[in-house]
């Protein structure tokens, strides 16, 4: 097609809501993972995902945007600064090269929620202990030179999207991307002081109990709002978003109530979330009971996939790895299995149970691996520089405090009328 | 001049108020405390995580009385807050030097 595409107001619509849905996955998030934290902790874990959506936002269009988007469709490595700084981000026409119809700030300002919230996902596994000025730097660097490149090989059109791997919401440049970035940064900063002896169990269930319908209710902007459009592909994306979460939600709970002996809130939550992770990838892809089955498998083996953290004695304080990487994962090689053109013409290799050979399953694990290698190695090297440089952990005096009034100087809690608080 | 301290399980605090003002006491001073006895803990399970919760929540009552009135008062909290299972709690009796009322200034079992 030659010239600038149509604005569609339908289109447009559905875009301009789903950019609100998926930044409010981001205060979503805050409360999922706050809700998990000691009370001592959980102004330090809202404001490190709040934080997120203040300076993600502005790297985003400064530099990070058009190294994801640039160069788009070139099957390449990295994008360029054509829309660095916002230059030919206009807002009256869509963009031809990425056969838009929607204004082509709006893809911009879409994508930009995305870049928020995928380096806050990193703060489940770094709880209580990531100073807030190395966090600051390392989401900051992490953005432009991990989530920028992954992002243009798979969404960009870059080599991942040329080789015929498929992802429709961002199951590897989302989860698999910020799961592996999480491992790297917990192996450089080390365990919380007590863990895993101490018991260091949730302060407010309901904050995450809250957390999670938020983002069940976001996440809907996240998949549906991947198809860019109002269609058909959007309307399943939004069936198959909510089957994997419930589906997440009653695997994990069946099989606590089989290991543990009681269904527990937190069980619930976090098989949801295990289901709308493993969806993402698949979710405009796949259709009938597939996203049931996808769920299910990632509400079980999420449950087994959190208790390796004991087993190999690494610190991911609230399971990013067990539940992200892990779940992205499962959905990103489910994919492979589950791909139906029927649902979406995009497709081209069928999976292995619709028809097709191992094709595509083989083109989604080398985009699982080569993403997962890629954002541990740059991200542990990130974090090792800002560690030599202005150490990336808290003092133990701090730590024993807390990060509310280590690191912002408040506390979220102020409960009984004894004791005092004069001016100074 | 008594104090009479009890441990006891929460939900019998309304009992044992009820019959301490029904036998005439004028005062207790009452806490919520957390401790361990015989009764053990209990088990919460966090993500496959367990954690037994050793110190479980009791209320503590204190009364001052008259050294007559002691026993009595011990006894009426024993009855009052029995329910025959583990963890009832325990109650004891010590003795009080000097008890001074602050308003007035009274001293002594003037100031129970």
């Amino acid at each position: 097609m030659k010239g600038f595409l149509v604005i569609d107001t339908g289109d447009t619509a559905w875009m301009l809501i789903s950019t609100g849905l998926v930044l409010f996955m981001t205060p979503g998030l805050a409360f999922f993972y706050g809700g998990m934290v000691r009370a001592k902790n959980v102004l330090g874990m809202l404001m490190q995902n709040f934080f997120a959506m203040g300076l993600m936002a502005i790297i985003w269009v400064t530099i990070a945007f058009s190294l994801a988007f640039g160069n788009f469709g070139d099957g390449g490595f990295i994008g360029n600064l054509d829309f660095a700084w916002m230059h030919n981000i206009n807002a009256t026409t869509g963009n031809e090269a990425f056969a838009l119809t929607i204004p082509f700030v709006l893809f911009c300002a879409y994508q930009m929620t995305f870049a928020v919230i995928t380096p806050a996902l990193i703060t489940g596994a770094t709880a209580d202990r990531f100073k807030f000025k190395a966090y600051g730097i390392f989401i900051a660097l992490w953005l432009v030179l991990v989530y920028a490149p992954v992002a243009h090989w798979v969404f960009g059109g870059g080599w991942l999207a040329k080789l015929g791997a498929l992802d429709f919401a961002g199951g590897a440049v989302v989860h698999i991307n910020a799961g592996a970035a999480a491992l790297a940064v917990i192996l450089v900063l080390g365990k919380r002081r007590g863990w895993p002896r101490e018991g260091m169990h949730p302060h407010n269930l309901p904050f995450t109990l809250l957390g999670t319908g938020i983002l069940w209710f976001g996440w809907f902007g996240f998949n549906a709002g991947s198809a860019l459009a109002a269609n058909g592909i959007a309307a399943t994306a939004v069936m198959n978003t909510f089957l994997a979460a419930s589906a997440g939600m009653i695997g994990w709970l069946l099989f606590e109530r089989i290991k543990d002996g009681k269904p527990t809130t937190l069980g619930a939550a976090s098989g949801a979330v295990a289901g709308l992770v493993a969806i993402t990838p698949c979710a405009g892809y796949v259709g009938g009971m597939a996203p049931i089955i996808i769920g299910l498998i990632a509400g079980v083996l999420c449950v087994f996939a959190i208790q390796l953290k004991f087993k190999f004695g690494y610190d991911d304080s609230l399971d990013v790895i067990g539940v992200h990487l892990v779940g992205g994962l499962i959905g990103a090689l489910l994919l492979g299995f589950f791909a139906d053109a029927a649902v979406n013409p995009a497709v081209k290799n069928q999976g292995l149970f619709t028809g097709g050979d191992a094709k595509l399953l083989w083109f989604q694990f080398v985009a699982s691996a080569v993403t997962l290698v890629f954002s541990f190695t740059v991200s542990f090297i990130i974090a090792k520089v800002i560690d030599k440089l202005i150490g990336l952990r808290i003092t133990e005096e701090d730590e024993f405090e807390g990060m509310d009034l280590s690191q912002h100087a408040e506390s979220a809690y102020s409960f009984g009328s004894t004791g005092s608080m004069d001016r100074i | 001049m008594k104090l009479v301290t009890a441990i006891i399980k929460p939900h019998k605090l309304e009992d044992v108020k009820d019959a301490l003002k029904e036998a005439g006491i004028t005062g207790m001073t009452v806490d919520e405390v957390k401790g361990f006895g015989r009764q053990g803990g209990k088990t919460e399970i966090y993500r496959g995580a367990e954690y037994v919760v050793d110190l479980l929540p009791k209320v503590r009552v204190e009364a001052i009385v008259p050294d007559e009135l002691a026993d009595q008062v011990a006894e009426i909290i024993v009855v009052s807050a029995r329910t025959g299972k583990i963890g009832d709690g325990k109650v004891w009796i010590t003795t009080v030097d000097k008890l001074i009322r602050i308003r007035t200034g009274e001293l002594g079992e003037d100031a129970v």
